[in-house]
This record gives structure tokens, C-alpha cells and sequence, in this order.
């Protein structure tokens, strides 16, 4: 079978994959998301963390107990690195440098999972395992409650309450993201993905002598990796590295598991605001996307300039030949355009168009499908500004689901769609007009600035997935990027949340013919055109100097 | 066709035009028009462009006042470093300023055209003050400044003199001059006491004597409050208005950093751009089409709603009637014709029906009232009955109707006598005459009542003396014509409609079922309008009604959208956030409408402002960076003929078509009643694709122009 044709076979079975599990999984994440009973295990929890479960919070209240427990996350994470040399396991790792600590406790706190180290050769399992994989649950979950916040605001009336933030944190973790990390953990070692907790192995009789290789509690941390869009690996070749990824079908599993939630969240929208038309046009807009994405990388993979580049398998540079062009352009758009990072090919090798088509996927602001819970309500976002103009034009007061968007969820709207660009730009001239900075870049020419533009694209919207030519170990490349990835998450988190408040206290609207149908093929493709459309007049000149001037000829 | 002082007086900047307000336009609900636009008028507001080029105006429009902000900096480089490029694009980027200050001005210019006519009637009075005025009896005279008078005074105006302030006429009944205000130069009655009581000040009195008591305080008297509106002088910004200069900020410092942040990346790359050449990127890029005609459309909105004689007291209350889900209308004058017609003769057993209709006819030849001439035009087309003249019957004697007999007729000179009227009155008078009407007459006539018609019972005496009764005649409703498929449009917008009648529940759904509205409120009173409106805002719905009485007040105050008639009372007028000077209650729906334009219009011409954005970039991106990334040559897939003369095509079609855009803005984009999806759709391909298209023919075109200018090359 050639590579094309596992290529194709294997984006049939994962839309097979993702559609099955649409409606199950989006119904269920409704449901717990709703439902008034308390398991047993929660009870517990709720009482060992001084939280009141029926407590129903304003949008300031849920707001600062997102950043409390995130800062409480980033203290706790900078400190176990900083002294994981004291702790068991450690497998002789000294302690993190204290900027470096700072931008990895940024980094996974934010679910973006940018890494300035080698995993191998930093980390010690209780580091891993107490420290980054717990972000990883943690970091996922809290997306997902913020959007769950969100979407209360487009169905509650009157009301300043949106619901309860410890309860959806400890739903969200308890009864989604655990029992589906254990089952796909065992699901994953079936497949040949490496699970211990002993030292290194050693492998004798190769030509460079004896080797010690690292293997770790590698499927647990994998699943949770991809399943909450962190990306984060505990090796520094990632999804590359045959250890967590061993083969086609592990790769078929880990592109699912970091799809599966963020596609099946539009079900969970649509169960919630009583339409599930309202779900299917939002996850078509994602599909859409997805799939040009990835029909362009792959084309644009397959297809060197010259006979002799395409001849000789340039496209393969840079990627694993045990799965070929098509699955490494399906691996790197799906997590490009999910807030993953993950990656099973170096993204700096692709071809200009190829690298270009990955940052313009994290620009569009990770949300097609994008992260578990960011991608939609970065979708919903965008949604919003589209209904105001598409609203306008069908002469009425704008209004998206019953709630009108006036001056306050506009500036909201726009303070969201503003702070990601502005991260992004501002970063990256700053560390252009740096010559120190810049001389971390290992390529010249358009191609070198690109590796500057890819990583403040990548932190900023906290993917996490780099351009592998930048050197970014530096105490100022940490500290901004930590800064780029903190501010890239929680601002935005902030109008999404007053946002919700200030939807929740409206009366609701009575839908008429004259009401824009925010339920149709139209409307969909006219949020498809405002968010290339923004995205694109944002990046045009940035990007101009980076892929466009590589690529075009 | 009355005249229209408000139109007229806009009329030297704009061609005569009909007059939608004065008539009803029923059967003809076309598209919402507006005035047309004469190049003078641009001239003529050049002055005032220049003038809000002052940064402390420029500053309450953000993305204009980063244009300024541009234009001086490419002056101070153009001084510095002069070259054809630098100054020519300096000057088209003051032009694009001044294009935008002069969309504004021309949009008030009409306004303060209208204002100075209507100041023109606030003429100095000497008001002739009553002390201590009370019903029958009054003090002493004095005479003081209209612009004196204060809150409850009485004054006296006689024929030929100018009333000196708003008020409630409390004594007399006169006859009053309103065309000032209403362009409508038939004089009106104005009377104490009942609906009609309301006289504005600078109204002149054309016969009798009146006392009013004064209801305004000086300076906030209707006329002081219609300078203002039309003025714009304190417009403030409406809900969508402030929404939409939100996202255009935000766009704007988008695409500020977009630009700020690039230099440091053109510097690496060896590609360093001049600040001239950095400002028309930027410019090129902030949605200055809209931003420039925001303002105009908004003015312009109301300005629609004046020429048709209606007067907005906010801008807020314009775009609520475009998101009216309940209108509420008056049967009357609305949805039927003001009088009822003859639409049945019902003769009672053993008269035959042609004998019932001669008679009918006979007994209304001399009744010139609405229903009478009905009468015998039904005679006519339902019978071949030729209407008689008087000559033809020599010797009738005609007998008026009065109060009194309610009844009325003819007496032939043969001694045959016909009459015709309540159903009381003429069974009375059939008695009287020896006659003895059935009760076949009674059931007929509670049969017509119960129906919604009025019936009017004919009976006739013949010359040997005997009376009796011939039948009935069935009064109806008319339903104007085309009201029907209006009320459709309505729903095809969502919008529902409700009539209000004071008819019984069984003729209000006759007349509910035939005239196609959705709803009906029967034997309404004040207190059950005012609960549907509140039983509707509860359910998040938006009401607009109109009304004219006292009681009406209420549920004016109460609902979304209030249009008060000019003819009602000042207690209505006050209640309302609208006044209808041609008090036609029709015009609800054309005001709905008005307000839907509006937000279309802004809709669109944001869409193409955003749209144009690509053009212009496969004109600048590379006319910037092909210099050392010659693959960028690719993207100058309009040809352009040198990096300068396509950066100066960009921003010369910027400007220009924000000049090329006022007309669309002060006329409002074309707007027919439709569902929302077809109107989406219809929108999105002329001002989506349009803008994305358009541009690139725009910008092609001038750089076949410019680039024969020599420092273009």
C-alpha cells in the first residue's frame, strides 16, 4: 500500500472515529456539565477542599478561582522542578535552572507545553508524574469549564450565576478525563507504547557501545498529552519517538485522542442551548477547516519545486518514514490546529507552504477544532463578531442565541479577538529588533524569521510546538515566552468569562423570521469567511516576510 | 398634495421627490427611499469638513483620527525629504480625512437647512397673559414676551395671532394655521377638552378665540426641541452605533500593531520601509470606509424619518423600531378606512331586493357623508341603478339627518316618502305611520350588529298612506386595499401585528381575519393596551404603537417604539420617543422599516470596508517586500506598473471611494421586506463579494492613471 493511500485510509477511519463518538461523548459532557447529583468521590473531594458544591458563583468569583488555582499550579510546578534532584526517582537529574522552571511551569499550567529542555535527559519520573502530568489534567479541564461557563451564559436569564468552578473542575476530571486516560493508556501500551517506573535500560552490542535509554511511565503521560491538548512529551522527539509512538495504529490513536474532545464539545453546545443545529454548524466550520488545512499541507508536502526534490523524497525531511508525508501532515495539522504541540515530524523541515500552513492553523486562534474547551469558545467568540455584522445587514440588533450583543459583549468580543494578535506581533518584533535574540535563529532569510514568528505563534495560543531551529534556552526567551503564554491564556479566559456574566443577566429574545438563523449552511460559511478573513488581514505582513517569501518563486 | 415646510426647506440641496408622508402608500409598500444627492451640496459643506479637521472633533472618531494622525506625520516626512511620492501621498491622506469630515457635514447639512426654516417661525410673540384664569371667568390681561411665560400659565390668542408657547387650549374652539410645523397647510380644529386639544407654540390662530394654558417651559418648548433633533447638535451615539465603533477600534489597533510590529521584522529582513510608505499601509488596512461614513449614515437615518415628517426624539428610538417584534395598530385609519360603506341591502321577506336598493338609493341621494355615497354606489354596481339627480325629481323635499330624528330621507311630491336610519328611529316611525314592522327587521339588524356592521333599516310610506319596512343596508369596514400583503411583508420579517379596536370580539375577528394580522385586542381599553404591551416586553419582545389621546399616554411611555399623532395632546406627544406630524397612523410601518435600513446600511458598508482589505494588500505587500523577496512578485496579480504607483493606487482608491460611498449612505442601502436569510444573503454577495471584487478593478484603474505621473516610476 503506498503512503498516499495509507494516508487517506487512515483520515477515513479517524472522521469514522470522531463521528461515532460525536453525539456519545458531547451528550455525556452535557451531562455532567448539568446534572445536580454529586458522586460519592466528589462528595469527598469537595469536603477535603473546603468547597461548597451547590454554591452557584458570578462570573468575578469563577473568574478568580481559575487564576487561583492556576497560579497555585504554576508555584507548585516551578518549585517540584526546582528541587526535583531531592525527590525519588529522580534518576540523577539535577534541578531545572530557575528561568527554565518558570517557563515550564508557564508553559504546562497554560496547556501550551512549550519545552526549552529534553525530557529524557531533564526530567525525573516524580517531576513528570506529579508535576507536568497533573497540569496536563488540570490545564484541559479548566478549558473545558470556562466554555461550559460560557455557553451558561447564552442559556441562563437574569441571573449574575454561571455555576460553580470547583464542581466543574472536579467533574471534568473525575468522571471524563480520568476513565478515558485509563482506558486509552492500556489502549496505547497494547499498541507498543513504552509504561515504566524503573531506571534506565540498557542495551548493549550497538556500534557506539552500550546505550541507556530512557523509558518512563510514558502511555499514561502520552494519553493525558494528547487527550487535554497539551502536547508536552516526555521525550524530546515527542510523538516522534518510538517509544510513544510506536506505529501507524498508535498514531491513529493519539491524533483521536487529541480530536476527540474538542470535536465532540459542539454536541455538548448544541445539547445545552436546546438546538443541536446550532452544534452542527459550529463543528462543521471546524471540519472544514481541518480538512482544507490538511488537504493543503499534504499538498503542499507532496509537491516540491523541481522534479529532483520530488523525485528524491524531500518531502520526507524531517518526518518518520514509518509514517510517511500523508500521516505526519495529518499529525501536524490536527495538532497545530488543536492547542496540542504535539508532534510526530519536525515541523521546521516542512516545506515553506507546508511550515506556513502550521502557523497560519495556530493564528487562526486554535479553534478548529482547536483546544478542549478554548477551541470552542474561541470559536463562539468569532461566532459573536460574525452574528454582529451578519446581524446588522438583516436589520436588526444583533443577536446570537437569544441574547443580543450590544456595546458590552462587543468589546468583550473584540478585547478577545484583539489580545492574541497583539501577543503574537508585539513578541516577535520585539525579539526581531533584538540582536541578540535573533542570533538564536539557526537558519537565515525568510526561513529564520519564520522559527521567531512560529514561536511566539506557538506560545501565544498556546500550542506549544515549535519550529525546532530557535535555541529558545534563554533567560529571555523564557521569561517572555512565559510571559507570551500566561498572558495568551488567562486574558482571553477573562473576556470570555465577563462575557458570559454579561449575556447571563440578559432577557432573553423571542426568535422570529426577521431573527438571523445562526443554524444554517449561510451562516456557517460566513463564519468560515470572517475567521480566514480576520486572521488573515492580521497575518498577511508577518507572514509575507516568513513562508510567502520562502515559498513563493 | 399639501406642501412640506420640512421638505422644502431641504429641497435646495436635494431634487423634489414625492411625498410618502402625506398619503397613506397603501398597495404600494416600495423600497424605503431617500434624498438624492447634489454635488452643490458637497461644495457647499466643504467648510465644515475642514473645519471638524480641529483634533478635539477628530478625536471622537478613532479610526479617522489615526488617518489624521498619519497624514500629519507623511507631511512632516514629506517636508523633510520632499519627493512626488511623499506628497502625493500626503495629500491624498488629508483628502481621505477631509472625504470623511465631508460625508458628516453634508448629513447635517440638510438637517440645519430644516432647522433654520423652522427658526424662522419662532418669531418673538407678545403673549397676552390671563392672571388667575378659571373656567367662566378670568382676571386681568398683561402683556408679556412669549419666551416669559412660564409653566401653567393661561394665555389668550385671537384670530390672526401666533400662539406663544405649547399648551391645552382650555376655552373656545378655533381654527389653527400649523403648516410651520406640519407643512400642512389646511388649518386644523383645535377645541378645549377631548383629544384635539393640543396647540403648538408658533401655530397662528385663523379664526376665534382661544385661552391656553401653557404646558412647556420656555426654551424646551416643540418647536426649541424639533431645532435640536433636526440640528443633531446633542445626537448621541445609538446601542449598535457604540457596538460597532468598538469592533472598528479594536480592528484598528489590530492592524496597528499588524503595521508597528512589521518594521522590526522588514529591518531583518533587509527591507526597511519609510515612515510614508509604513502610514498608507496602515490606512489602507483600518476599516476607514466605514469609520468615515458611520456618522453620516446615523444622521441620515433620522433625516429619512424628518422628510417623512416624523420627529424622532432619539436616535436610540429609530434603531428600536428596526427591532420591533409587536406593532400594534388602530383599526381605524390604519387597517380600515376611516368610515364604513354600504356593502349588503337584506330586504325583509316579500320584498323583493331591486325595490329595497331604489329605495335606499332614493332616500340618500342628498346625503353627502362617506356612507351615503356608498349607498349609491352599491345601488349602481350591484343593481344597474343609474343614480337620479335632484332635477329629476322635481317637487322632493330632502330630509336631513339630525340628532334628534337619527334618521333621514325624502318625501316625494306624489306623496311617497322614504327614510332611512338607526333601527329604532325608523321602526318608530313606520309605527307612527300605521305600519307594523315585523321581528324579521330586529333579527336582521342584531344579525348585522353582531356581524360588526352597522345597519341602517329602510322603510317607506307609500302615497296612499301605509307605512312599512323594506329592509336593511350593511354597513361595513373596508379594509384598505393592499393592507393584507403589507401585513404579510411584516410577517415575513418576523414581525407580528396586533389590531386594536374598541368593536366587539366577534367583529374584531371578522375584520382581524380579513385585513391578515395576526392578532387582535377587542373593546380594547387604555389598561388593556397597556397590558399586552407588558405581557409582550415580558416575553422579550419590542412594541411600538401609536396613539393620540391622554389615555394613550401610558401605553405610549410604556412601549419600545411610541408614536404619538400630532393632532393628539400634549400629555400623548410628551409620552412618546416619536411624533408623527402628519398623524398617520400607517407610517408605523414605514418607520420600521426606516430603522431596519439603517442597520442594513451600516452592516454593509462594514462588510465592505473589511472586504477591501485583500485588494489592497496584493497591491502594498509586495509593492514593499519584492524588492528582496522577488517570489513576492507573484502577488502583484493586478500588474501594478511600480511599488510606488501601487501604493499610491491603494490609497487614492481608499479616499475615493469613500467619496463615491456618501450617496449610498445618506440614501440608506435598498431595502425590501424579506425574511432575514434572504436579506442576509442578498447583502452579503453585493457588499461581501462586491467588496472583495471591486477594489481590484478600483485600484487597476487608477494605477493605469497615476502611473504617468513622473515621480511614480
Amino acid at each position: 500500500m503506498s503512503d498516499t493511500w495509507a494516508g487517506v485510509l487512515q483520515v477515513v477511519a479517524l472522521v469514522l472515529l470522531l463521528a461515532v463518538s460525536y453525539r456519545p461523548l458531547g451528550d455525556y459532557m452535557a451531562h455532567l456539565l448539568t446534572t445536580r447529583k454529586h458522586l460519592r468521590a466528589e462528595k469527598a473531594l469537595y469536603k477535603t477542599m473546603g468547597a461548597d458544591p451547590e454554591a452557584d458563583q458570578t462570573w468575578g468569583v469563577y473568574l478568580r478561582s481559575v487564576l487561583a488555582i492556576s497560579a497555585v499550579g504554576v508555584l507548585l510546578l516551578y518549585g517540584l522542578l526546582r528541587v526535583q534532584h531531592h525527590l525519588m526517582m529522580a534518576l540523577g537529574m539535577p534541578k531545572m535552572q530557575a528561568d527554565l522552571a518558570y517557563n515550564t511551569a508557564a508553559s504546562f499550567v497554560t496547556n501550551t507545553n512549550w519545552q526549552n529542555y529534553y525530557g529524557e535527559n531533564t526530567l525525573g519520573y516524580v517531576a513528570q508524574a506529579t508535576g507536568l502530568a497533573v497540569q496536563n489534567f488540570v490545564s484541559a479541564s479548566v478549558g473545558i469549564a470556562v466554555v461550559a461557563t460560557l455557553i451558561r451564559g447564552f442559556t441562563r436569564s437574569k441571573t449574575d450565576r454561571l455555576g460553580n468552578f470547583w464542581v466543574d473542575l472536579t467533574r471534568i476530571i473525575v468522571r471524563l478525563m480520568l476513565p478515558l486516560s485509563i482506558v486509552f493508556a492500556i489502549v496505547l501500551m497494547a499498541g507498543g507504547v513504552v509504561q515504566s517506573l524503573g531506571d534506565h535500560m540498557t542495551v548493549v552490542h550497538t556500534i557506539n557501545g552500550d546505550q541507556r535509554l530512557y523509558t518512563g511511565a510514558t502511555a499514561s503521560q502520552e494519553v493525558i498529552k494528547e487527550l487535554g491538548t497539551n502536547g508536552g512529551g516526555i521525550f524530546d522527539g515527542n510523538s516522534s519517538h518510538p517509544f510513544e509512538n510506536p506505529n501507524g495504529f498508535t498514531n491513529l490513536i493519539e491524533i483521536y485522542l487529541l480530536l476527540v474532545i474538542a470535536f465532540a464539545l459542539p454536541r455538548t453546545f448544541g445539547k445545552m442551548v436546546g438546538s443541536h443545529k446550532q452544534g452542527y454548524t459550529i463543528v462543521s466550520v471546524m471540519a472544514v477547516i481541518w480538512l482544507g488545512s490538511l488537504a493543503f499541507a499534504t499538498f503542499a508536502e507532496t509537491h516540491h519545486h523541481g522534479v529532483n526534490l520530488v523525485t528524491g523524497h524531500a518531502g520526507l525531511e524531517g518526518k518518520e518514514s514509518r509514517f510517511g508525508i500523508p500521516a505526519s501532515a495529518l499529525f501536524m495539522t490536527s495538532t497545530t490546529l488543536t492547542s496540542t504541540g504535539a508532534v510526530n515530524s519536525t515541523h521546521d523541515s516542512y516545506t515553506p507552504f507546508g511550515g506556513g500552513a502550521a502557523m497560519f492553523n495556530m493564528m487562526l486562534g486554535e479553534i478548529a477544532p482547536g483546544g478542549t474547551g478554548s477551541g470552542l469558545y474561541g470559536m463562539l467568540i468569532l461566532a459573536v463578531v460574525t452574528v454582529f455584522i451578519a446581524g446588522l445587514m438583516v436589520g436588526r440588533t444583533p443577536e446570537y442565541l437569544g441574547k443580543k450583543i450590544r456595546p458590552t459583549e462587543m468589546k468583550y468580543a473584540a478585547l478577545y479577538i484583539l489580545t492574541t494578535p497583539a501577543i503574537v506581533l508585539v513578541f516577535a518584533g520585539i525579539a526581531m529588533a533584538l540582536p541578540g535574540e535573533t542570533a538564536r535563529m539557526t537558519n537565515s532569510g525568510p526561513h529564520g524569521f519564520s522559527e521567531v514568528l512560529y514561536a511566539f505563534t506557538s506560545m501565544g495560543n498556546n500550542n506549544g510546538s515549535a519550529f525546532a531551529g530557535l535555541g529558545g534556552d534563554t533567560t529571555w526567551w523564557n521569561t517572555a515566552g512565559a510571559l507570551a503564554m500566561m498572558f495568551g491564556r488567562f486574558l482571553p479566559m477573562v473576556w470570555v468569562l465577563a462575557l458570559a456574566g454579561s449575556l447571563a443577566r440578559q432577557k432573553p429574545v423571542p426568535e422570529s423570521s426577521g431573527t438571523l438563523k445562526t443554524a444554517s449552511p449561510l451562516f456557517a460559511g460566513m463564519l468560515l469567511g470572517t475567521v480566514l478573513l480576520v486572521v488573515g488581514l492580521t497575518y498577511f505582513p508577518a507572514l509575507s516576510l516568513g513562508p510567502l517569501a520562502e515559498g513563493l518563486h | 398634495m399639501p406642501t412640506n415646510a420640512l421638505t422644502e426647506a431641504s429641497a435646495s440641496g436635494q431634487a423634489p421627490q414625492p411625498q410618502p408622508g402625506s398619503e397613506p402608500r397603501h398597495g404600494s409598500p416600495g423600497p424605503v427611499g431617500g434624498g438624492f444627492l447634489d454635488p452643490r451640496m458637497l461644495w457647499k459643506s466643504l467648510p465644515d469638513a475642514l473645519r471638524k479637521l480641529d483634533p478635539r472633533t477628530m478625536a471622537k472618531n478613532p479610526v479617522m483620527f489615526v488617518v489624521e494622525i498619519g497624514s500629519v506625520l507623511t507631511t512632516w516626512q514629506a517636508i523633510a525629504h520632499p519627493s512626488v511620492f511623499a506628497w502625493v501621498i500626503t495629500v491624498w491622506l488629508w483628502l481621505t480625512v477631509v472625504f470623511a469630515n465631508l460625508a458628516e457635514a453634508v448629513a447635517e447639512g440638510r438637517g440645519k437647512a430644516q432647522a433654520a426654516t423652522l427658526r424662522k417661525a419662532k418669531t418673538t410673540t407678545v403673549a397676552r397673559r390671563i392672571a388667575s384664569w378659571s373656567p367662566g371667568q378670568a382676571g386681568p390681561e398683561s402683556e408679556v414676551a412669549g419666551t416669559d411665560l412660564q409653566l401653567g400659565d393661561h394665555v389668550v390668542v385671537e384670530a390672526g395671532q401666533i400662539i406663544p408657547g405649547d399648551g391645552d387650549v382650555v376655552e373656545g374652539v378655533a381654527s389653527v394655521d400649523e403648516s410651520a410645523i406640519t407643512g400642512e397647510s389646511a388649518p386644523v380644529i383645535r377645541e378645549s377638552g377631548g383629544d384635539r386639544s393640543a396647540v403648538t407654540g408658533g401655530t397662528k390662530v385663523l379664526s376665534d378665540r382661544i385661552v391656553v394654558k401653557i404646558t412647556s417651559k420656555p426654551g424646551e418648548t416643540f418647536i426649541d426641541r424639533m431645532i435640536t433633533l433636526v440640528e443633531g447638535a446633542n445626537r448621541q451615539k445609538t446601542p449598535n452605533e457604540m457596538a460597532l465603533n468598538v469592533l472598528l477600534a479594536s480592528l484598528t489597533v489590530v492592524f496597528l500593531l499588524a503595521v508597528v510590529t512589521l518594521q522590526p521584522m522588514a529591518t531583518w529582513a533587509g527591507a526597511a520601509q519609510t515612515l510614508v510608505v509604513m502610514v498608507a499601509l496602515l490606512v489602507a488596512l483600518i476599516p476607514t470606509t466605514i469609520g468615515a461614513l458611520l456618522s453620516a449614515i446615523g444622521i441620515a437615518g433620522m433625516d429619512r424619518l424628518v422628510q417623512r415628517n416624523v420627529l424622532a426624539m432619539s436616535g436610540r428610538a429609530v434603531e428600536a423600531a428596526g427591532d420591533i417584534n409587536t406593532l400594534l395598530l388602530d383599526k381605524t385609519g390604519t387597517i380600515t378606512l376611516g368610515n364604513r360603506q354600504a356593502g349588503e341591502f337584506v330586504p325583509v321577506t316579500g320584498v323583493e331586493s331591486g325595490v329595497l336598493a331604489d329605495a335606499a338609493q332614493l332616500s340618500s341621494l342628498a346625503d353627502e357623508t362617506p356612507e351615503g355615497r356608498s349607498i349609491v354606489v352599491l345601488a349602481k354596481t350591484a343593481y344597474g341603478l343609474r343614480e337620479r339627480h335632484s332635477g329629476e325629481l322635481s317637487g322632493a323635499e330632502f330630509v336631513p339627518f339630525t340628532a334628534q330624528t337619527r334618521m333621514s330621507g325624502v318625501n316625494l311630491q306624489d306623496g311617497h316618502e322614504v327614510r332611512k336610519g338607526a333601527g329604532s328611529a325608523v321602526m318608530r316611525w313606520v309605527r307612527d305611520n300605521g305600519g307594523h314592522p315585523t321581528d324579521e327587521v330586529g333579527a336582521l339588524v342584531d344579525g348585522i350588529s353582531a356581524a360588526g356592521g352597522t345597519p341602517l333599516v329602510v322603510a317607506e310610506k307609500t302615497p296612499d298612506g301605509v307605512a312599512r319596512t323594506l329592509g336593511v343596508i350593511h354597513l361595513k369596514d373596508v379594509v384598505k386595499e393592499g393592507i393584507r400583503e403589507r401585513f404579510a411583508e411584516l410577517r415575513s420579517m418576523g414581525i407580528k401585528t396586533v389590531m386594536i379596536t374598541g368593536d366587539n370580539p366577534l367583529t374584531a375577528k371578522a375584520i382581524a381575519a380579513e385585513a391578515g394580522v395576526d392578532d387582535f385586542l377587542a373593546e380594547a381599553t387604555p389598561e388593556d393596551k397597556m397590558a399586552l404591551i407588558k405581557k409582550e416586553q415580558e416575553g422579550g419582545k419590542l412594541v411600538a404603537m401609536t396613539g393620540d389621546g391622554t389615555n394613550d399616554a401610558p401605553a405610549l411611555a410604556q412601549a419600545d417604539v411610541g408614536v404619538a399623532m400630532n393632532t393628539g395632546t400634549s400629555a400623548a406627544k410628551e409620552a412618546g420617543n416619536m411624533v408623527d406630524l402628519d398623524s398617520n397612523p400607517t407610517k408605523l410601518i414605514e418607520i420600521v422599516e426606516i430603522g431596519k435600513q439603517l442597520l442594513i446600511t451600516r452592516g454593509a458598508l462594514t462588510t465592505f470596508s473589511i472586504a477591501n482589505d485583500v485588494a489592497k494588500y496584493f497591491a502594498i505587500i509586495p509593492a514593499m517586500f519584492a524588492v528582496v523577496y522577488p517570489g513576492l512578485h507573484v502577488l502583484n496579480i493586478m500588474g501594478l506598473h511600480s511599488p510606488k504607483s501601487a501604493i499610491t493606487s491603494a490609497i487614492i482608491f481608499n479616499a475615493l471611494i469613500i467619496i463615491g460611498l456618501i450617496p449610498l449612505a445618506l440614501r440608506g442601502v435598498r431595502y425590501r421586506p424579506s425574511s432575514a436569510s434572504a436579506l442576509l444573503r442578498r447583502n452579503l454577495l453585493i457588499y461581501g463579494a462586491g467588496g472583495l471584487a471591486l477594489p481590484f478593478a478600483g485600484i487597476k484603474l487608477i494605477d493605469l492613471i497615476v502611473q504617468f505621473i513622473p515621480g511614480l516610476k
